[in-house]
C-alpha cells in the first residue's frame, strides 16, 4: 500500500501562500499575488489530481474495499491520558475526491479570478484570503478527528467572512459577512456541545475508531435516553446544527443569499462548491454513526434536507437578482444532497443514497460553479445583477452562453449531462426507501429546471436591451475556466461513482433506472418548456401571471418573511426582552456603583483640599504642634 | 568636662537656642533669616550631641564626629537652600516666604 507521504505538501504549500501574499503582497506588483496564488493551488491541483489517481487506481484498494489511509498523526494536544488532539492527514474515498473537487474548483476560480478581479483595489489582500480558505477547506477534508475538523471549520467560516467583506466600504456587504458569520457561529455553538458529548460517550475525537462500523464507538452506543431519543442521537443531531448552518440549511439558510454581495468569483467558490458543502462532507464522514447508532438523526436530516430543497426551490423561481436566485438554487441542491444522505442505510447497495450525494456533490461543484462563473461574466459585462435589466445577450457573449446552457441542462438533469446521472441515484435512492421524500425530489427537479431556465431564457433571449456600452465577451483568463467547468459538467456523469466512492468502501454497480429516469426527465423537460414559454420572448404574461397569485408571490417573493422573521425574534424580543434590561442593568447599577465611589472620593478631596494651602510656615506650625503633642502623650505614658 | 559648669547648663542652652531656632522659623517672612533660625536649630542639636558625649561617654568620640557631619550638612544646606532663594528671588522679585505659595491644590 502507498504512503502518500506527499500530501502534506498541500496544505503548506498553501498556507505559505497566504502568509506570503499577505505580507508581502502590497510590496510587489498586484498581479504577482495572483499569479503566486494561483502557481500554489496549481500545485496542489497536480498533487490532489496524482493522489486521487493513484488512489483510486489500486492503491487504497485492500480485498475489493477502500480504506482509511493516514500518512500523517501527530500527538497536537494531550489535555489528559484518554484525551488527545491529534492534528494529521486521513486520506478515504470521500476526503480524495473532495481534494479534487476543491482543487479544481480553486484553481479555476484563481484563474477567473485573475481576469476577474484586474484593476481591483484589494487585489493581493484578495487572493491572499483565497488562498487561506482554500488551505482551510483542505484542512477541513483531510482531517482525522472531528476537533481538527472544527477548528478547520471556524477557519473556512473566517475567510468566507472576510471574503464576503471583500468590498468593506459597501455597507450591505459589511451586513452580509457579519451576517454570514453570526449565523454560522450560532449554529457551530451546537456542533461544538454535539463534538463534546459525542466524545464523552464514545471516548475519542478520531474519525478512524468512530466511524468503525464494528468498533467500540457504534457498538457501545448510548444507553442513556433523554426526552425520548439517545444521547447519541442527541449528539449526532447537535453536528448536523453546525452542519446546517455551513451548508445553509433550513432554517439557517438566510446568510447564504446575503452572502452573494461578495466578488463572484468568491460565491462560486465557497458559496457555490465547497464550504457550503461541508456540512453534507461532515455528515458523510460521520455516516456510519449515523446510520448504525441513531438512524432517528440520519432521518431527520433526510426531512430538514427536503423541506429546504423544496422551500429554496419555490423561493428561487421568483427572485429576480441573478446571484440571489443561483444561491437559493444551491440551497436546493444541497438540500438534496442531505435528502439523499437521509435516505440511504449503510452497507452495499443499500448505501446508494450516500454515493449519489457524494456523486451529486461532485457535479454540482463543477456545475454551479461554472453558472456562478458565467453569471460574473456577464455581471461583469452588464454592470447589474437584476435579471430585468438583461436580455438578448448571447449574441454579445457566445462563450458564456453556451457554457451556461451546458451548466443549466447539468443541473436540470438532462442526459448526458453530469446532473442527470447522479439525480437519478438520489430519485432511486428515495423511492427504495421512502416515497414522500420521492414526490418532493420529483417537484423539486420540476422546479429546479424551470427557474434555471427562466434565468437562461432572461439573460440570453428575451427582449433585446440597449446596452449603454454594448457588453463584449469576458478576456480569456475567464472564458479558459468556462469552458473547462462545461467540459467537466459533460463527462463527470459518466464517473463510475458507485465502484469508488461507497458508504463503506466496497464499489457496488449501478445502472440507469429507466423507469424513475424517464418521468424525471420528463418533468425536467416541463419545467424548461414552461420557462421557454413564458421567458423566451418578451411578454407580459409572467406579470400576469404574477399579479393573479397577489400576495402567495409576494409572499415567496420575500423569501416567506424569514428574514423579517429573525428580525423580529432579534430586534423585538432578545433586544427588547433581554438585552434592554441587561443594557439597563449594567448602566444603573454596575456603572453607577463605579462612578458613585468615584463621586464620593472627589467629593472628600474637594473639601479637604484647602488644607494644602502652599503656606511653608503653616505646615511648619502643624508639624511642630503635632510634634509637641506627641512628645506630651509620650511624657503621659512614660510617666504613668 | 569643664569645672564649675554641669551638664544640665549646656541642655537648658541646646533647649534656649533650639526654641528660639523654632520660633524665627515660624514667625520671620525673610527666607533668609528662615534658613538663619534652620541653622540655630541645628547648632542646639549639635550642642546636645557635644555635651552628651563629653559628659557621659568620654571615652567614645561618636557625638562629635556627629556634630562635625551636621555641621557640613549644614553648610550644603545653606548652599542649596541659598541658591533655590536666589533663583525664586529672580523669578518673583521677593523672599518673602507668604508669596512663595505656588505648590498647593
Amino acid at each position: 500500500m502507498e504512503n502518500f507521504g506527499y500530501i502534506v505538501i498541500v496544505p503548506f504549500i498553501l498556507l505559505i501562500s497566504f502568509i506570503l501574499i499577505g505580507l508581502a503582497g502590497g510590496r510587489f506588483k498586484p498581479s504577482l499575488s495572483g499569479i503566486a496564488g494561483t502557481f500554489s493551488v496549481f500545485v496542489t491541483t497536480v498533487i490532489s489530481y496524482i493522489t486521487a489517481f493513484s488512489y483510486f487506481s489500486g492503491a487504497g484498494l485492500v480485498n475489493g474495499v477502500y480504506q482509511k489511509i493516514i500518512p500523517y498523526n501527530t500527538e497536537w494536544l494531550r489535555f489528559t491520558d484518554k484525551l488527545v488532539i491529534n492534528m494529521g492527514i486521513l486520506l478515504d474515498p470521500i476526503s480524495v475526491m473532495m481534494l479534487v473537487v476543491i482543487s479544481t474548483v480553486s484553481l479555476m476560480v484563481h484563474i477567473y479570478s485573475l481576469g476577474y478581479m484586474k484593476g481591483d483595489s484589494g487585489y493581493s489582500r484578495y487572493f491572499s484570503f483565497l488562498s487561506l480558505f482554500t488551505f482551510s477547506m483542505i484542512g477541513l477534508v483531510i482531517s482525522t478527528n472531528i476537533f481538527e475538523t472544527y477548528i478547520f471549520w471556524e477557519l473556512v467560516g473566517v475567510s468566507s467572512y472576510l471574503l464576503i467583506g471583500h468590498y468593506y466600504q459597501k455597507p450591505s456587504a459589511v451586513a452580509a459577512s457579519k451576517k454570514a458569520f453570526v449565523v454560522t457561529r450560532f449554529a457551530d455553538l451546537g456542533f461544538l456541545i454535539g463534538i463534546l458529548i459525542l466524545s464523552n460517550i464514545t471516548g475519542t475525537f478520531d474519525y478512524s475508531i468512530l466511524t468503525d462500523p464494528n468498533g467500540p464507538a457504534i457498538a457501545q452506543g448510548s444507553t442513556i435516553a433523554f426526552m425520548g431519543l439517545s444521547v447519541m442521537t442527541w449528539a449526532l443531531i447537535l453536528v448536523f446544527m453546525g452542519c446546517a448552518g455551513k451548508s445553509a440549511m433550513f432554517p439557517l439558510h438566510i446568510w447564504l443569499p446575503d452572502a452573494m454581495e461578495g466578488p463572484t468569483p468568491v460565491s462560486a467558490l465557497i458559496h457555490a462548491a465547497t464550504m457550503v458543502v461541508a456540512g453534507v462532507y461532515l455528515v458523510a464522514r460521520l455516516f456510519p454513526l449515523y446510520a448504525l447508532s441513531a438512524p432517528a438523526a440520519l432521518h431527520f436530516i433526510g426531512y430538514v434536507g427536503a423541506f429546504t430543497s423544496l422551500f429554496a426551490a419555490i423561493i428561487a423561481c421568483t427572485q429576480t437578482d441573478i446571484k440571489r436566485v443561483l444561491a437559493f438554487s444551491t440551497i436546493s441542491q444541497i438540500g438534496l444532497m442531505m435528502l439523499a444522505l437521509g435516505v440511504s442505510d449503510y452497507g452495499g447497495e443499500k448505501g446508494l443514497g450516500y454515493m449519489s450525494s457524494m456523486f451529486h456533490l461532485f457535479n454540482h461543484a463543477m456545475f454551479k460553479a461554472l453558472l456562478f462563473l458565467c453569471a460574473g461574466s456577464v455581471i461583469h459585462a452588464v454592470h447589474s445583477n437584476e435579471m430585468n435589466g438583461m436580455g438578448g445577450l448571447r449574441k454579445f457573449m457566445p462563450v458564456t452562453h453556451i457554457t451556461f446552457l451546458v451548466a443549466c441542462l447539468a443541473i436540470a438533469g438532462i442526459p448526458p449531462f453530469s446532473g442527470f446521472f447522479s439525480k437519478d441515484e438520489i430519485l432511486v435512492a428515495a423511492f427504495e426507501k421512502d416515497f414522500v421524500l420521492f414526490i418532493v425530489s420529483m417537484i423539486i427537479a420540476g422546479l429546479t429546471a424551470f427557474y434555471m431556465f427562466r434565468l437562461y431564457f432572461s439573460i440570453f433571449w428575451n427582449k433585446n436591451n440597449e446596452y449603454k456600452d454594448s457588453p463584449h465577451e469576458s478576456p480569456s483568463s475567464m472564458a479558459v475556466p468556462l469552458m473547462f467547468l462545461a467540459f467537466a459538467s459533460l463527462i463527470t456523469g459518466f464517473i463510475p461513482f458507485s465502484k469508488l466512492v461507497t458508504a463503506d468502501g466496497a464499489g457496488f454497480e449501478t445502472h440507469i433506472h429507466w423507469g424513475i429516469a424517464v418521468p424525471a426527465v420528463v418533468i425536467a423537460l416541463a419545467g424548461i418548456l414552461t420557462a421557454m414559454a413564458l421567458y423566451k420572448k418578451e411578454s407580459g404574461l409572467p406579470q400576469r401571471i404574477t399579479a393573479s397569485l397577489g400576495s402567495l408571490y409576494r409572499l415567496i417573493y420575500k423569501k416567506f418573511y424569514i428574514d423579517e422573521i429573525y428580525l423580529f425574534i432579534t430586534k423585538k424580543i432578545i433586544f427588547n426582552g433581554i438585552s434592554a434590561p441587561v443594557a439597563w442593568f449594567d448602566r444603573k447599577v454596575v456603572d453607577n456603583t463605579m462612578n458613585g465611589i468615584a463621586a464620593v472620593t472627589n467629593f472628600i478631596s474637594v473639601k479637604i483640599k484647602s488644607f494644602q494651602s502652599g503656606q511653608l510656615q503653616q505646615y511648619a506650625y502643624v508639624m511642630v504642634s503635632g510634634m509637641i503633642i506627641i512628645i506630651l502623650f509620650a511624657l503621659y505614658l512614660w510617666n504613668k | 568636662m569643664i569645672e564649675g559648669i554641669q551638664l544640665e547648663f549646656f541642655l537648658v542652652l541646646g533647649t534656649l537656642v533650639f526654641f528660639i531656632g523654632i520660633y524665627g522659623f515660624l514667625t520671620r517672612k525673610n527666607l533668609i533669616t528662615m534658613l538663619m533660625s534652620a541653622e540655630l536649630i541645628l547648632n542646639a542639636v549639635n550642642i546636645n550631641f557635644v555635651a552628651f558625649n563629653k559628659y557621659l561617654y568620654p571615652e567614645n568620640l561618636e557625638g562629635q564626629f556627629f556634630a562635625l557631619f551636621i555641621i557640613a550638612i549644614a553648610a550644603t544646606e545653606v548652599a542649596v537652600a541659598v541658591s533655590i532663594i536666589i533663583s525664586l528671588y529672580r523669578k518673583i522679585k521677593s523672599i518673602d516666604v507668604e508669596k512663595v505659595n505656588e505648590l498647593k491644590y
